[in-house]
């Protein structure tokens, strides 16, 4: 096995354990690359289907082409779509720095949709590498009432045993992704043919690197415009994956403030 | 049902996985500075991580702060430690490696097992200066209970010693000792400063006389993770899926390989079944696949094996797993309470569950000397040996370091998870005795009292037939509940009446009555009655076998009459038909009585029953209340 096949093995084993464990169960899927993966990977998992529904939190704002490929892939893949919206900026605490306070939009839509659901496991996407508070997290990470997430008293987890407390109100955020770094991604995109939406390949000399809601995401200068030239790219770029994201920079803690809250 | 794939797979670059390796040692003995120094040293800094470090560290009125690239949190950077751990990969020459960066705070000892359990190595950083802390011998226990296999020393801050020869080797001495006495095998003890840099990626001036390996060299000797696919086929059942009318039996492959035509048994059920596909979805076809592989069978016959089945090779007894139902097992503790003797837990083991409870806890590691002792419980981040007793016996590969056999954890009635358990091996079990697999109440004793007003008790009424023991037991049973304290009275009649209608009256069969006598004393005295037992129990032996089940809440009590009062009262007309020859070993008639040696309380019973009862409820009442 080379280190993709045990990123893949152990992400497949991941999410075996919250489907077996956790119900309701749902899958976030951002239309993102990280997320097409683990849809990917569900389909691993499951033979070719995904057994639970998958959930897109709309702040409205998305990228028309991130619209296109949704629908078009909620069919190819059989996937059970659930559509959630986010309120309006102006009921977001207005302490959190503009493009934070944007972002806090999708965590109280998708604490609506945990709400309305009742879903006691909810998978999520984020990886170690994407940024500090990330790396803290665990595969199996409890969410108390209100959603919010306790860095400071979080469960013991080792040798593959995931702690799955519950009571009234909360649920597990599950990270099949959490050791992936992101040029892992890029490497298993590539040998799978994973589809992606085009915003990540350069046109005019830039392409997304990440991407999130149009008003907070800015592309990168590049020329890579295959998944080939991406990964080529990344082998010996030491810029940071988020720099594209306005909010991560903001101010010192304010993505760790998003995050206890329950931003992804 | 496949789906092949036609993708960039064979161009891809085959790499090895990542080497974890864990980072640990006292609070402030350098860790995370070494960490930063490493991905600095190794050239894997981020574009801006450099110069945020330079700035944060500028804020705080510092010199570049190393650790300010891990710990991240808002937290950390004002308390100054490490909260959690945190892995961060980094690449020497063609190998990746993976840092887990393990807090030293002792309160953040289940985050740091959260980091450390699948390491493949370990740096213990330990400052020169210093020598070996708590943390320290803490950590080394803790590696040694994990079963890390390659441990490295840095003896950081060296600098303090002025890199000084003679100063070194009495710190690398004492070090060396210590991980002695754990049976851990050091591959270097490498002196260094992590701020400045010395022996970390390159060799130090400033220690011209050291002659081992930098700390990334002493990395680099560190080999590749063992392989597992030599060894005896073993896969526990994580689901069985039915999609299209087709099972799965998925799972992940632990050791060894499987290949379709296989033989092999469902462990729980120990049915056997042939392998008749080895599916995956989107990838090439194999007929076989090997350890570390998440995949899925199809059996033949179509049976249904359970989550937690381990599958393992049949017709070969050298490639079957263990099979007990007391195991002996290591443990690190990571509740905040005790573990005491009779607690029940699940244990987890891969994707099996079974109920188990601790039968004894043999050694408590005395983290000071790091000596085993003796004792009753173990302390919360304790570490211990102890024995688990299941409730059948199960199927187990014992622990064994670097693999992933036999590591157990205890999870708690709230799916929390409260210890690590590697498993050792089957308890022995002494010539002749049968496995008992007891669960106990998970509430308190305390708790119970403090629910009940009062706590718990047996009192043991012993006498002679016609004495008047169950006539004072049932007595004093309404003058407790005029008290407000609730007490059962257990007495022979009504125990032979029902629990103990298969028994006579011969010696043995007496023994055994009291026997069964004494463990429903027991049992209901740990639901926090006052049990009051009235049996003949004329032998000493056999009273010395009650208080043995029961503890010491037993107490025994003697309700004191002549034979010849007894004879005359004769209120069932025992005394009556043993004279008559009608009843064979009868008490004082024709079996002996043993009247009790030292009682803690003697019933003198020639005087009203009532006076009796109250000088009895007035003994009880005093010592539950």
């Amino acid at each position: 096995m080379d280190d993709l096949d045990q990123l893949e093995a152990q992400s497949i084993f991941i999410l075996r354990e919250a489907y077996r464990k956790l119900r309701p169960l749902a899958l976030l899927w951002s239309l993102g690359k990280d997320s097409n993966v683990m849809v990917w990977l569900a389909r691993k998992a499951f033979m070719g289907r995904v057994p639970f529904p998958v959930m897109h939190v709309d702040t409205g704002k998305k990228f028309p082409e991130m619209y296109a490929f949704r629908d078009e892939y909620t069919k190819k893949w059989d996937l059970d779509l659930i559509l959630g919206d986010c309120p309006p900026v102006e009921e977001i605490d207005p302490s959190l720095p503009p493009a934070a306070r944007s972002a806090a939009r999708k965590t109280a839509g998708l604490a609506a949709l945990i709400d309305q659901h009742k879903f006691r496991g909810v998978i999520a996407g984020i990886r170690r590498d994407e940024q500090a508070t990330r790396a803290k997290e665990r595969v199996f990470s409890p969410r108390g009432a209100g959603h919010r997430w306790d860095v400071r008293n979080q469960p013991p987890e080792f040798w593959d045993q995931y702690a799955t407390p519950y009571e009234d109100g909360m649920h597990i955020r599950v990270h099949p992704l959490l050791a992936w770094r992101e040029v892992d991604i890029w490497r298993y995109i590539e040998r799978e043919n994973i589809p992606l939406v085009d915003l990540y390949f350069s046109k005019n000399g830039q392409r997304y690197r990440s991407l999130g809601d149009q008003d907070i995401t800015s592309p990168i200068d590049s020329n890579a415009s295959t998944v080939a030239e991406v990964i080529a790219e990344l082998e010996i770029s030491k810029t940071s994956e988020r720099a594209g994201r306005a909010m991560d920079h903001e101010s010192e803690d304010a993505f760790e403030r998003l995050r206890v809250a329950g931003y992804l | 049902m496949a789906d092949i794939v036609n993708s960039n797979a064979a161009q891809a670059i085959l790499r090895p996985a990542a080497t974890p390796i864990v980072i640990v040692g006292h609070v402030d003995h350098g860790k995370s500075s070494l960490i930063g120094r490493l991905l600095y040293d190794t050239d894997s800094l981020q574009d801006g991580k450099l110069a945020q470090i330079v700035e944060s560290s500028r804020k705080r009125g510092l010199t570049v702060e190393w650790s300010f690239l891990l710990d991240s949190l808002q937290i950390e950077r004002d308390q100054g430690v490490t909260v959690d751990s945190t892995r961060i990969p980094f690449r020497l020459g063609d190998r990746e490696f993976v840092i887990v960066d393990a807090p030293g705070h002792r309160q953040f000892l289940r985050n740091m097992i959260t980091g450390a359990a699948d390491a493949e190595a370990a740096v213990l950083v330990v400052d020169a200066q210093e020598g070996a802390q708590e943390q320290t011998r803490r950590h080394a226990m803790l590696l040694r209970l994990i079963g890390i296999r390659h441990v490295i020393v840095l003896l950081n801050k060296s600098d303090l010693l002025n890199f000084e020869e003679s100063a070194i080797a009495k710190a690398e001495a004492d070090v060396r000792q210590l991980l002695g006495r754990l049976e851990i095998e050091v591959e270097a003890v490498v002196p260094a400063s992590a701020r400045d840099g010395d022996n970390i990626a390159s060799r130090s001036e400033r220690s011209p006389w050291y002659k081992g390996p930098t700390l990334i060299e002493a990395l680099s000797n560190v080999p590749p993770p063992a392989s597992r696919l030599a060894l005896p086929f073993r896969m526990p059942v994580q689901d069985v899926y039915r999609f299209d009318d087709v099972r799965y039996v998925a799972g992940r492959i632990e050791r060894g390989t499987v290949r379709v035509g296989d033989q092999i048994v469902i462990g729980a059920q120990r049915q056997v079944a042939t392998i008749a596909e080895v599916c995956r979805w989107h990838a090439p076809v194999r007929p076989v696949a090997g350890a570390g592989e998440s995949i899925a069978l199809r059996l033949e016959p179509d049976l249904v094996p359970d989550r937690g089945d381990l599958l393992f090779p049949a017709n070969d007894e050298a490639a079957a797993p263990e099979r007990a139902a007391r195991i002996r097992t290591r443990l690190f503790w990571l509740r905040g309470e005790p573990l005491q003797v009779g607690e029940s837990f699940v244990l987890r083991l891969a994707t099996a569950e079974h109920d188990v409870t601790v039968v004894s806890i043999d050694a408590v590691v005395d983290l000071d000397d790091l000596t085993l002792r003796p004792g009753d419980s173990v302390p919360p981040d304790g570490f211990a040996e102890i024995t688990l007793a299941t409730s059948h016996a199960i199927l187990f590969d014992p622990f064994s370091p670097g693999f992933g056999d036999g590591r157990g954890v205890l999870v708690d009635r709230h799916q929390r998870i409260v210890g690590g358990a590697p498993l050792i091996g089957p308890a022995e079990l002494a010539e002749g005795t049968h496995a008992i697999h007891p669960t106990s109440s998970r509430i308190s004793a305390g708790a119970q009292a403090a629910a009940r007003g009062h706590r718990s008790g047996v009192f043991w009424l012993t006498g002679l037939p016609g004495s008047g023991k169950s006539t004072v037991a049932r007595a004093t049973e309404a003058d407790l509940a005029a008290q407000g304290i609730k007490a059962t009275v257990l007495d022979g009649d009504t125990l032979r009446a029902g629990l103990c209608s298969d028994l006579g009256f011969s010696p043995q069969d007496r023994q055994e009555n009291i026997r069964r006598a004494a463990h429903v004393a027991k049992i209901l005295a740990e639901s926090g009655q006052v049990v009051i037992v009235a049996l003949v129990s004329p032998l000493q032996s056999d009273r010395d076998l009650a208080r043995k089940i029961i503890g010491e809440e037993f107490h025994e009590v003697f309700v004191d009459s002549p034979l010849e009062t007894c004879e005359a009262r004769d209120p069932k007309g025992l005394y009556a038909a043993a004279r008559a020859g009608r009843i064979p070993e009868f008490t004082g008639v024709s079996a002996p009585y043993e009247a009790p040696q030292a009682p803690v309380l003697r019933l003198a019973t020639d005087r009203a029953a009532e006076e009796t009862a109250q000088e009895l409820t007035t003994f009880i009442a005093d010592r539950v209340r």
